[in-house]
């Protein structure tokens, strides 16, 4: 159980998926101007990330033993075709959510964080439950980082902010700065 | 769609239509593995292999790809090419894959390489599609080349391995961390922000008559 | 003649679109067989290359090794017909130029100060020592945690101390034969190097004295 949950905490703060590890960064630019967005889009992603381990896992074990050059493609049509059916069970189960996430659903499909959870769940050979861990502790801290930079950008708007720095600039030296207050959780699970 | 001349189509993904510094895209491993000139300049031909391999792919076979589909067409040649790419670089330079890691399969996901089949290579004959490949592949190169140029000298104090400060220096060990990647790429786009105001601004004070417009430059 | 012939175009559409993708599908796997025929087997010498040069460091230098398997409670050296190698824990034992064996060369890997540390130890269980440690793959603080594997004097204090380790601050240590200093600066990436080589001996401990009085072959 110790192991879960350092995996968890890991994944979600130690080695946080967009402040340690750059993936997820496309969304982390290009969404995090509201909180309220924010919060929706780490919700989908920790979704499409828990179905995507648990898939990944089972195409591992059952599939790809006997073909490993394979993964990729494999994960990649899976992903794909995940996001394709999560899209269209939203929009059936809840017509609101859906005009809500709006372009962010197939926006996930080329979103680094979750073909970077399956490389890495299989590079570290995770079992089933370990991968399930993984994936929760993942979402949780892309979640986190996005709310973090929306509200800190919510805020900046109403801040006096230089010509040459307004954009991307500006964005990427706040990045940098969680970043680096991310870097204080190391070491949170030593003796 | 313009037409364009070749040499535009070679150019402008180069510097003015730069990928990473001025479109913002391909950000995962521009920022993840360049902590060394080495690694960047691997994971920016790795990246560039892909790219000229599936756009000529892709623009060969545009009247053959059913459009439904096109999407899927892609992403497979794409990650096709990316398998071929990781398997060769693993087999001939292994510490270099090592230090690469998950990332050269990430660059399936870079939406630089899927965006280019879909505004230009899917459009257009094959010859201009290889120049527009070289041209953004080339761009990408650069701009890894930079911020990794800047991340070692600062971080290691030596490039491609080779010391350039000598015993005394105190390299920044933040710039070869996660935050030096951000604060790297958010100076560099500083920058071009600052020069583009600066060049913005010089017109108007060349109107002033002489004099006047220094004055005004000092207060502001 | 546009009525009748929709119906059909939509078909024939399904069926193309189905068609294009599975002979895309099939022209790209082969690509890739192909490419893997060729790559596999230097990948493969290579990672064999990378574990040998480890065993031989840690062990001091043996002439050749072999593996040992972990399989229903005992170390074997061949496993059983049809079984499967790829989830079974091992140990790699060396042996020198007469055939003697000379130690246990032990893989292992926990989480210490950013992330996992892995490491392979070389183990005498006639002396009960350690005879070396190799970090194998880490990706604790450079300049500070990475010193595991770049401070030579740490690595080097590797060779002889007695089993179970015990890490003690630099400058405080009694002399004690199964004291190992840690880095100053790095106590917790050090100390996951010792906590590593502990809890594999005290995992694997029964099986190799039985292997060894045993008798190697």
């Amino acid at each position: 159980m110790g192991d879960l949950l350092w995996i968890l905490i890991s994944a979600m703060l130690i080695n946080n998926f967009t402040l340690a590890l750059f993936l997820g960064l496309c969304p982390f630019m290009g969404v995090s101007a509201r909180v309220g967005t924010a919060l929706r889009m780490g919700a989908a992603n920790i979704f499409v990330l828990v179905i995507t381990s648990m898939t990944a896992w089972a195409l591992n074990t059952y599939v790809l033993a006997a073909a490993p050059y394979l993964r990729l493609i494999s994960f990649i049509v899976v992903i794909a075709s995940l996001v394709q059916i999560v899209e269209m069970a939203i929009k059936k189960l809840s017509p609101t959510l859906f005009r809500e996430l709006g372009i962010f659903l197939p926006l996930i499909t080329t979103n680094c964080a979750i073909l970077g959870l399956a490389i890495f769940q299989t590079n570290r050979g995770y079992g089933f439950l370990e991968g399930l861990f993984f994936a929760i502790g993942a979402g949780l801290g892309l979640t986190l980082a996005l709310v973090l930079m929306a509200s800190i950008r919510e805020q900046s708007e109403l801040a006096t902010v230089p010509a040459v720095a307004r954009g991307m600039g500006l964005v990427l030296i706040v990045a940098g700065s969680l970043s680096l207050a991310f870097m204080g959780f190391a070491g949170l699970f030593s003796t | 769609m313009r037409a364009t001349t070749p040499t535009h189509d070679l150019l402008r993904g180069i510097w003015e239509e730069n990928p990473v510094l001025v479109q913002l895209l391909g950000l995962c491993p521009a920022l993840a593995v360049t902590n060394t000139v080495a690694n960047s300049l691997a994971m920016g031909l790795a990246t560039f292999f892909v790219l000229v391999g599936s756009s000529l792919l892709v623009s060969t076979l545009k009247n053959v790809i059913p459009h439904e589909v096109r999407i899927s067409a892609y992403i497979l040649i794409i990650a096709t090419f990316v398998t071929v790419a990781d398997m060769v670089l693993a087999a001939v330079v292994p510490d270099i894959h090592k230090a690469l890691g998950a990332f050269i399969a990430l660059i399936v996901v870079n939406c630089m390489i899927l965006g280019r089949q879909e505004a230009f290579a899917s459009k257009r004959p094959v010859g201009r599609a290889l120049l527009d490949a070289v041209g953004t592949g080339g761009g990408f190169i650069i701009a890894l080349l930079m911020i990794g140029g800047i991340r070692e000298i600062l971080g290691y104090g030596s490039f491609l391995g080779f010391p350039l400060f000598g015993a005394s220096y105190e390299p920044w060990i933040i710039m070869i961390l996660p935050p030096g990647g951000f604060f790297t790429l958010g100076f560099i786009l500083l920058a071009f922000g600052w020069r583009k105001s600066r060049k913005q601004e010089k017109p108007a004070v060349r109107d002033w008559p002489h004099g006047v417009g220094a004055s005004t430059r000092r207060i502001a | 003649m546009t009525e009748r012939s929709a119906p059909e175009r939509q078909y024939t559409r399904s069926g193309k679109l189905l068609a294009t993708l599975t002979v895309a599908g099939a022209l790209a796997g082969l690509l890739l067989v192909v490419v893997n025929a060729w790559t596999e087997p230097r990948i493969q010498a290579h990672r064999a290359k990378v574990l040998k040069e480890a065993i031989e460091e840690v062990l001091g230098g043996p002439e050749r090794y072999e593996t040992l398997f972990l399989q229903e409670g005992e170390l074997v050296a061949t496993l059983p017909a049809g079984a499967d190698s790829a989830n079974l824990d091992r140990v790699y034992l060396g042996y020198d130029a007469g055939g003697r064996p000379v130690g246990f060369a032990i893989a292992g890997g926990e989480p210490g100060f950013q992330d996992v540390i892995s490491l392979l130890f070389g183990f005498d269980p006639v002396n009960e020592r350690i005879s070396g440690m190799k970090v194998l793959e880490s990706k604790e603080t450079p300049g500070l945690g990475d010193k595991i594997e770049k401070d030579s004097a740490f690595v080097a204090s590797f060779e002889g101390p007695a089993a179970p380790l015990v890490g003690v601050k630099q400058g405080r240590g009694s002399g004690d034969a199964h004291e190992v200093d840690m880095i100053t600066g790095a106590t917790i990436s050090s100390r996951t190097v010792i906590d590593i080589i502990n809890h594999r001996l005290e995992e694997l401990e029964p099986y190799l004295r039985a292997y060894a009085e045993a008798g190697a072959p």
